[in-house]
């Protein structure tokens, strides 16, 4: 698969050269393919916020390289606005950044600053609202008159509307019931499939990284300490939890009937689970 | 990152100067106000900075943390000086040309003004600096206490100024997210014309009003959660005391004062 991100021995360093130095990310290597969903997990203060926004140029590296499609993303100040675009950030809350007087325009802000014409502009705001399930009478209200899911839910059409190749959402379903969880997943998980786009989603639901991602990036201590399938991270549970983090519930069952000798597999989602305990169901009755 | 600028306003420590009470140091630097502006000869000036210096040595607040501190009053002070400079008639002409004249009078008006404004500014740094904003404003609010005769709500001044302080790296920090998050939809603050960039400020500004006005609201709630009702009847937990450095401080105020009028009425 070509690489549409390519992180290269990156290190960051905040506020460096004066007392309050501090070393956020720590020679991390990592590409990223087309199409991929990502999970990034580790615990607060790991370097996850610092590694998102070096990936579409918000801040620029201490040392080390980002390469967006084969370009590096500082080798120009013109590429490096356009990675803004090519790889679209939704931070933490981001229901708190909304400003606009309309859902409309809030979502049509992204675009309008790509320079894109008035009609294309409105074919992505109308398209993006409609990967959040945003309906068309809620577009011409104040988004301030919305619930917190549906600024939300603006807020990452805002983002979508760019079209970016890559979508990070730091911790996208945080705060939300699971109604309004389930919802937003979804919606991300069409938006990949529509665009064939990249996902990197941070997330403390262990649960929610297993059953969506295709593979876990695990920071600890500004390193970038494990890379795989989340059958290969959750194989390694211990290191896991020494590093803070926790496991599946239904992996951690598991792995309690493994020490009482049942001889059971790895699993980290709820399908899986019921499948082997359906297929030790009929291995007994027979 | 605006997460990089100091607030220069405290330096812990446990100089002696440090440890001075609140009111004294705010006392204090009214005294040195005004012994300031009843100086007339340089010699009174000698004598003042001497005091400044001698303060600033005590407190082991670095001479240079203080002028780096002057860096965004150069402009007034260069405005004053100039000001003096050009419309002080006393004293024989030293230039004129075309409608400007310098006088022998002026030059010393305006070095005068300068020293002046230098050392007014430096003195207020200097408590500032060595004092924390919540000890601050408890010194504020214990000075102003008799002002509550008169139907001053200074309890609740005094609280609004300790939360506004608490809540300055709150809002910078919140600023700091509003911009990185726009700037990831491409906003662009560093470029186009003083208009655009003036536009491309709302972006940051309502929501940040909007955080502002929710977080008050939310800590107005937690505090009535708690039974907070004002100041009728409240106690504190650090209550302010007069040691025996502060009559020191005051003696030395006092003395520094009498020997300013002194030198003027002596006519040194």
């Amino acid at each position: 698969m070509e690489p549409i991100l390519e992180i290269k021995d990156l290190s960051y360093i905040y506020s460096a050269g004066t007392p309050f130095e501090h070393k956020a990310l720590d020679h991390v290597s990592f590409s990223v393919g087309r199409g991929e969903f990502i999970g990034i997990i580790g615990h607060t203060g790991s370097g996850k916020s610092t590694l998102m926004q070096q990936l579409n140029g918000l801040l620029k590296p201490t040392s080390g390289q980002v390469f967006l499609g084969g370009q590096d993303i500082w080798s120009d100040k013109k590429f490096t606005r356009q990675a803004r675009f090519r790889v679209g950030l939704v931070f933490q809350y981001p229901e708190y950044q909304i400003f606009e007087e309309t859902v409309y325009r809030d979502i049509a802000f992204g675009p309008k600053n790509m320079g894109l014409p008035e009609k294309e502009i409105d074919r992505r705001v109308r398209e993006a609202a409609g990967f959040v399930g945003l309906t068309e009478e809620q577009l011409n209200v104040s988004p301030f008159d919305l619930s917190g899911g549906q600024k939300r839910r603006v807020a990452i059409a805002g983002v979508i509307a760019m079209e970016p190749e890559v979508l990070i959402l730091d911790e996208p379903t945080a705060g939300l019931d699971p109604t309004g969880r389930e919802d937003i997943l979804g919606n991300i998980e069409a938006y990949r499939k529509a665009k064939n786009a990249t996902i990197m989603m941070v997330s403390h639901s262990m649960e929610d990284v297993a059953r969506l991602t295709e593979r876990l990036l695990v920071l600890n201590g500004s390193h970038l300490a494990m890379d795989g399938t989340p059958a290969e991270v959750f194989a390694r549970a211990p290191e896991l939890q020494d590093m803070g983090l926790g496991i599946p519930q239904v992996t951690k069952v598991f792995l309690e009937l493994q020490k009482l000798g049942l001889n059971v597999p790895n699993v980290y989602t709820i399908d899986q689970a019921v499948a082997e305990l359906k297929a030790i169901r009929e291995r007994k009755s027979c | 990152m605006l997460k990089d600028i100091t607030l220069g306003q405290f330096f812990p420590g446990n100089s002696p100067i440090h440890r001075l009470d609140p009111r004294t140091k705010l006392l204090m630097v009214v005294v040195y106000i005004i012994a300031l502006f009843t100086a007339k000869s340089w010699l009174g000036y000698l004598i003042l900075f001497g005091f400044l210096a001698l303060a600033v040595k005590l407190s082991t607040i670095s001479p240079k943390v203080l002028v780096r501190g002057m860096k965004p009053i150069v402009m007034i002070v260069i405005f004053t000086a100039v000001l003096n400079l050009l419309f002080t008639p006393d004293g024989s002409v030293l230039v004129h040309f075309w409608v400007i004249t310098i006088t022998t009078g002026g030059v010393s008006r305006a070095i005068m003004m300068t020293c002046r404004i230098l050392m007014l500014i430096s003195a207020t740094f200097l408590m500032t600096y060595t004092t924390s904003p919540i000890r601050l404003t408890d010194g504020l609010e214990s000075l102003m206490g008799p002002l509550n005769k008169i139907k001053v709500p200074v309890h609740e001044l005094s609280m609004m100024m300790s939360i506004a302080l608490r809540f300055i790296p709150t809002l910078i920090e919140e600023t700091d997210k509003i911009m990185s998050a726009q700037k990831a939809r491409g906003a662009d603050f560093e470029n186009g014309s003083l208009m655009e960039r003036a536009r491309a400020l709302i972006p940051i500004l309502v929501p940040l009003f909007i955080g502002a006005f929710r977080r008050a609201d939310e800590l107005a709630t937690a505090m009535e959660c708690r039974c907070y009702h004002g100041g009728e009847g409240r106690t504190k937990m650090n209550q302010l005391h007069y040691h025996r450095s502060d009559f020191l401080a005051f003696g030395s105020g006092a003395a520094l004062v009498a020997v300013v009028l002194g030198i003027n009425a002596l006519g040194l």
